[in-house]
Order: C-alpha cells, then structure tokens, then sequence
C-alpha cells in the first residue's frame, strides 16, 4: 500500500488540524460571544480554558470518566464567570483590568492544582471515524471527528437560534446594545451580564476540557499557548455571530496546523514561521476589517473597548 | 411574575383613556424641594401640556407618577381611585406609559423584535410567524406605521419617536406621558407625530401629558396647559384662552424677558472658506461633502438641521478630530489643518457641543482647564516651566468675568454643572483675540439666564469683528444669532438664506430633506 501522498499530505492535514485544533477556540469563541453580547468583555477566558483543562484532566484521572471530567470543567468555568460577572458589577469596576487579573489567577491555580496530574494518564474523549471509507491512514486520521467538535457546531447553531427566536437571546442582545432600554423595561443588566459571562466561562472550561482530554490530550502548564485570548480577537473577527464564530475557529485551526504539516512533507526550512501563521492571520484580518473611522458593524453598543 | 396592581375598589378601571390626578404632589431631596404641591388633572381623553424651563421640576413630576421616585408627599389618582405606584412596572399595569426624550429602543434589533420584546409576556420561545401575524393587525389598526423588519438603527428620528408611541399602545397604554417628544424632529415630523397623537386622544383610546417648551406645539395641539417654575405650579388653564406671552411670562416669572442683542458693524474679508470638503460620516458608510462655505469677519453664519445630518462630523472636520478625505478648508486665505500652532496664529477659536467631552479634560482642574490656550504660552514666546500662580490668577478673572460657579478651582472641571462648564470653555475661548469662532449647540440643555448670556457673548464677539460659524439643532437659536442661515441634510448644505428672509417653513422643509 502506498501511502506517500506527497503535497497532497498539507491540506488534508490542515483540514484535519482545522477540525481537531479548533474545537477549543469555537468553544472559547462561543462563550466570549456570549459575553459580548451581553455588554462585557472576559479578557479572562484564557485562564479558565488553563483551568478547564486541568480540573477536567484532573477528574478524568480520578473518576476514570472523560465526560465528568467535561462536566466539571465546565462548571469550574462557571464559577470563573460568575466571579468575574459579579466583581464587575460592582461600582466603577473595568471589565478588561478584572479579566486580565482572573486570567492570572486560572493560570496560576491551575498550575498550583495541576502539578500532582502531569504524570498521570487520563482517558480520552471518544471521536467519531468518519473516514472509515477510505484506507488511507492519513485520510482516517484527518476525518477522526471529536465529539465535542460536533457538539461545538450545535451550540453555535443553537445560539444563533436562540439570540433570535427566545426570550433569553432578545433580552440578552437588548441589555448588550442599551443599558438605557433595559432599564426602562424592568430589566437589571447587571444579572442579566453576569449571568452571560458565567455561561461563557462555561462555555471556555469545555474548551479546556477538550485540550486535555483529547488534543494535545495530556495535562501540562503550556497547553492553551494564548488560544484563550486569539479567540477574544476572532469573536470581533466574527462580528458577534455564533455561526461566523464557527468558521473563524475552523479558519485559525486550519492555519495553526500549516506548520506542522509541512513539516510532515518535508519542508526543513522556514516551516517554524508557519507556526506563526494564525496570529499573522488574526492580525491581518482584524486589520483588514477595521477603519479608524467609523465603528465596528455589528458590535454590542454597550461594549467598553468598542465605544 | 407577580400580578398587576389594582387601584384600591373592586372593578377594574374602565377602557378607553385613563384620567390621572397628581393631588399636592411634592418631592424633596434632603433640603432641597424639586416639586411642591402640585395638582394637576389630566382628563380622559385630553391631550395635556406641562411646561416650564430646565430645573423647572417637570420631570420630578412625571418620574413621581411612573413611579420612578416615591413622592414625599402627596396623592395619585388613577381613574379616580387612590393609586400606590412603587415602581414602573405597576405604572405599566395601571395603563401607564412613558416615551422618553431619549430613544429607550434597541438600535440594533428590529422594530418587530423591539415591539415583542417589550412585552412583558414575551413568550420563552418566540413564534415569529405567529408574532409577525398579530403585530402586522396591530400596525393595521394604527393612524401610522413603521417598517417591522427593520434595525431601528436604520430608522430616520421621526420614524423612532413614532415607534415609541406604537411601542406604548402596543403595550396598552391609556395613558402617555410624552417628554420633549419633537426636540429631535423637522417641524414637519413633529406636527405629522403629535397630530397622531391628538387623533388618539379626540378617538377616547389615550389621555397625554406631554413636557415641552415649544409653545408654537402646545397651542396647535393641546387642550389644556400646566406651568411649573422651581418646582411649584404657576399657571394652568385652557391653551384656547392663552396667549404665548402669557405662557412664557408665566415659565419665566419676574426674570427679564429675554432681548435680542443689538448688532453692529460690516461684514469684512472672508475669514473661513470650505472647498468641497468630504469626510466618512459616524458610520463610516455615508460621506459629508460640503461643496462650498464662506464665512466672513463679523458675521454669523448659521448651520440649521437636524441632529445625526452631519453637522458632527463637520465640526470634527474643523476641530482636526476627523481626518477630510478631500476638498480643501482655508482661513485668512491660507490652508488649514486645525494643528495648534495653526489656530493660535490664526486665533481660531472653538466651542464644540458637549463641551465637557470635546473641549474638556474632565479630571483635569477648572484652573487648568481654563489654561488650555494659554499655559505654553509667554506673551510672544513659549515657556518650558508653566507658572502656576499666572494661571491660577488668569483663571480667577475669567471665572469671575464670565460668572462660572466654582465651588473649588482646584476641583475637577467634571464637577461643574452643564452651563458652567459651558461658560468655562467660553471664557477660555474668548479671551484674546478672537478672528474665528466655530460653535455647535452652545446651549443645549441650559437654563434661560445663561441661553441669553452666552447668545449675547457669541453676538459681542461678532460685533468685535469675529467670523462665527454655529452649528445648531435649534432652529429658534440659529434664527436669532444669524446674519445668514444654511441648511444642512444628509451630510450636504442644501439651502442659505439671509437671516432677514428666512421662514420657518421653508427652512424646515429643507431640514427634513423633501425639498427638491
């Protein structure tokens, strides 16, 4: 069987790394979405996807269940939320200097916590071989589709839903555009905001979970390298849009695996700067897309770094 | 959700329009009485006008009856019966509504997802299908409708303010209190919004309180007329049997009647000369482009229109806050790029609307703040060490020449009230030679005694010799102060005419775009 697929090799494994690598930036990307939405911005993200992927490795070794390992990720990311949600709805309170100090600290607690889980070996999430037709490997490996990517595509679907045909979704996108109308219909932003950002910090924990019970798949202190803080950039790249947030994540994923697989092919030289390549993209997109002079369409009205 | 409020008695209220009562109404807060003992009546059906100038305690009122603020004292009477109103939401039960001077419509939903969300039995799931169905029946029952699908962004003011008012009756309002309703709307909008309105009245389906200070509005369109002046009520009676004057000698009291300021003086060389200017508008997606404007030394020129047609992003074009894509802007016959160095030897001066945020360091002293122009400065020269005392005494004769109330120099200028900041930014703007003036909205949201003297210091400092472009949304205040009157619309000047000639009329046409 010849399996030397030559260049062929690059883009099935950028498709195959755009499935596998975006799945915790759609999740991180959903839940900032939430968030802005609302009116406020989570700069924080980055600390409870850190912490979301030590507390779900951390439970997947002890219960031996990869599931409770997502769930209390999740839940971890909650509280990170919900943290972060009340502290800002205290009196003359940044929302971004709060989020950068709750990223330290879900970095820092996760490392402190995590330190005993580097070594141990924790079950895997279960994917789905949707490449079983082919007998390529490198087409078996591409098409093996996590789980948590599927269920990834169903939130953004059920969000877009939602943000338009419930009551919740309005009311969310009324308290994000005009504090001013909110209050006149009875509604508190501030419960309402907190709310969102602790289901958006829900939302980053499984994101989390996913990188260190699937890809990479173990627990140590690099694992998130930023992806937390990318995904705040592509949510305006996204336009607050679930499903855009959707193809931005399968986009940066597609990129951050550019390097690796030339690598596989071959390439000796120069491949390392395609590693580079999702945050030269990230910054050229968001340049692209911006103008000194006139706002961003589509951003929340009551956003603070879009004001 | 808890269940609706019921006034004390049995029956429901009656349909149709609801009468209320404020009963010896007063409201203090700690030693200060915004309202005393005032009584009014709106009957059933009748469309009732409240006026009085800013501080008057016209909004005290209304935020007492929708339950805003708890009344200190005092009685509501909602359909003849007792009403305890402890906040908006048993308003909105009783029937109650309020349209508010600022839109309180989401910008960025739209006008169907605004109406449904209102509601305060928005289903958890919403059918649109079945929603689109019940708000099209509805919009067919109204005098006058606004598009469903649109982003209410996208909605021109008087389109907002008419959805508003469909917002309250779609609610169930029989009651509507309306603040300021027309201040962001042509003269045209507002009479087609308020006849609306008086038709729902005549039908008996609402009764309306509306505050205002347009007396041209309460004589064309209410019944009856309550005046407030600090806090307590000073006139009442049918708008049939009142003239204006008596309407405003009861607003204003004892205080002088306001004069126009006597003018003096030819008009000299153009100061100011704007060729094809274009800049992005707000957006981003609409251009400015003022094909040609002249200002001359000693005369003001006056910019009408209505806010949100470009006259901000002029004004940032003038002030360097807002890059010009083209055309060409000169003054004295040089050309200008709003640098510092530029406006001081051309001694351009500038009074941008809300003054705290454009021309204001809030967090900066009033002293320093005052300094702006000069504290560089050594007669001729520059100085490198500031002198502290200098300007402490500059600021001390302005503040006292130009009457800023300051508890504390030293104290940030955000602290200031509205119109003495105003007078602040104005006394730094003033002093020294002045060859051109650019000033939007000067007195917008002011009192009547510092209106009249800031209107008298922009008239004096044309009589001196000074070129003065104002902008305004108040049509009233670009007809007093100007020798010429421009119209702006969608970002174009689309009409001039002499001060002497102009007409409302006309004016108002262009303001609004429908004249060809």
């Amino acid at each position: 069987m010849e399996n030397d697929l030559g260049w062929w090799a690059v883009p099935l494994a950028v498709l195959g790394g755009a499935i596998r690598v975006s799945t915790p930036i759609l999740f991180v990307s959903l839940g900032e979405m939430l968030t802005e939405r609302s009116g406020r911005i989570n700069l924080g993200l980055e600390g409870t996807l850190v912490f979301g992927a030590m507390a779900g490795y951390a439970t997947a070794v002890i219960t031996g269940d990869p599931w409770a390992g997502v769930l209390l990720a999740a839940l971890a990311g909650a509280v990170f939320g919900l943290v972060h949600g009340l502290i800002c709805s205290m009196a003359r309170v940044n929302d971004i200097a709060i989020g950068i100090a709750m990223m330290l600290l879900g970095t820092g607690l996760a490392f402190y916590f995590g330190k005993p889980f580097i070594q141990p070996v924790a079950p895997d999430l279960p994917s789905i071989p949707f490449g079983w037709w082919s007998e390529v490997p490198q087409v078996q490996a591409a098409l093996n589709v996590n789980v948590l990517f599927l269920a990834g595509i169903a939130a953004a679907l059920v969000l877009h839903w939602g943000l338009r045909s419930t009551r919740p979704g309005l009311i969310l996108r009324v308290v994000g555009d005009s504090t001013d109308a909110a209050r006149a219909m009875g509604l508190r932003p501030a419960v309402i905001r907190t709310m969102a950002t602790a289901l958006g910090g829900a939302f980053a924990g499984v994101g989390g979970a996913y990188l260190s019970l699937f890809y990479p798949g173990s627990w140590n202190e690099g694992i998130s390298s930023g992806q937390g803080l990318m995904a705040v950039a592509l949510v305006i790249f996204a336009r607050w849009q679930p499903v855009n947030c959707f193809w931005a994540a399968l986009l940066f994923g597609g990129a951050g695996a550019l390097g690796p697989a030339l690598q596989s092919v071959g390439v000796t030289e120069g491949y390392y700067l395609f590693y580079a390549a999702p945050y030269v993209l990230t910054l050229g997109v968001l340049i692209a897309t911006s103008s000194p002079n006139r706002a961003l369409a589509g951003a929340p009205g009551e956003l603070s770094i879009t004001k | 959700m808890r269940p609706p409020v019921t006034a004390i008695g049995a029956d429901p209220l009656p349909p149709g329009a609801l009468e209320v009562e404020t009963v010896g109404m007063t409201m203090r807060f700690g030693s200060f009485t915004a309202l005393e003992d005032v009584s009014i009546r709106v009957a059933p059906g009748t469309f009732h006008a409240l006026l009085g100038e800013n501080g008057a305690g016209k909004s005290t009122l209304v935020k007492c009856i929708m339950g805003f603020y708890h009344a200190t004292a005092g009685q509501l009477m909602v359909g003849r019966r007792e009403a305890e109103i402890a906040d908006p939401r048993d308003a909105r039960a009783l029937g109650m509504g309020m349209v508010y001077q600022h839109f309180t419509l989401v910008p960025s939903l739209t006008v169907a997802e605004n109406l449904v969300i209102s509601r305060a039995d928005a289903p958890v799931v919403i059918d649109w299908a079945k929603e689109r169905a019940g708000l099209e029946a509805f919009m067919a029952a109204m005098p006058f409708r606004v598009p469903l699908d649109q982003p209410v962004a996208r909605l021109a003011a008087g389109e907002k303010q008419k959805l508003e008012i469909l917002k309250q009756l779609y609610l169930g309002s029989r009651f509507l209190i309306l603040d300021e309703p027309t201040s962001v709307l042509t003269p045209d909008e507002a009479d087609e919004v308020l006849g609306h309105v008086r038709g729902l009245c005549e039908a008996g389906e609402i009764s309306v309180l509306m505050i205002t200070h347009k007396f041209r509005e309460v004589t064309a369109f209410a019944d009856e007329v309550s005046v407030l002046r600090r806090g307590r009520l000073v006139g009442q009676g049918h708008v049939a049997d009142l003239s204006h004057a008596q309407m405003a000698a009861m607003m204003i009291g004892a205080e002088k009647e306001q004069r126009p300021v006597a003018r003096s003086g030819l008009r000299g060389a153009p100061m100011l000369e704007l060729r094809g200017v274009k800049a992005a508008d707000r957006s981003g997606l609409k251009e400015i482009a003022v094909e040609s404007l002249t200002v001359h030394a000693g005369e003001i020129v006056g910019i009408a229109g209505i806010s949100g047609n470009g006259q901000m992003e002029l004004m940032e074009v003038l002030t360097g806050q807002r890059a010009a894509r083209g055309g060409e802007i000169r003054v004295q016959g040089v050309p200008y790029g709003a640098t510092r160095a530029e406006a001081q030897s051309h001694a351009v001066r500038y009074l941008p609307e809300e003054p705290l945020r454009n021309a204001c360091a809030p967090r900066m002293s009033v002293i320093e703040n005052i300094a702006f122009r000069s504290f560089d400065r050594n007669g001729a020269g520059r100085r490198f060490w500031l002198s502290a005392n200098e300007m402490r005494a500059a600021a001390r004769d302005l503040i006292g020449a130009f009457k800023v109330k300051v508890a504390d120099p030293d104290g940030p200028i955000a602290a200031l009230s509205g119109g003495n900041v105003q007078r602040a930014v104005l006394a730094r703007e003033l002093t020294g030679e002045v060859k051109l003036l650019v000033i939007s909205n000067p007195c917008f949201g002011l009192d009547f005694a510092a209106v009249s003297e800031i209107r008298a210091r922009i008239v004096a400092a044309r009589n001196a010799g000074a070129a003065v472009l104002l902008m305004s949304e108040d049509l009233d205040e670009v007809l007093e102060l100007s020798d010429r009157v421009l119209v702006m619309s969608e970002g174009r000047i689309t009409y001039e005419v002499p001060a002497a000639e102009a007409k409302i009329a006309e004016i108002g046409h262009y303001m609004g775009g429908h004249a060809a």
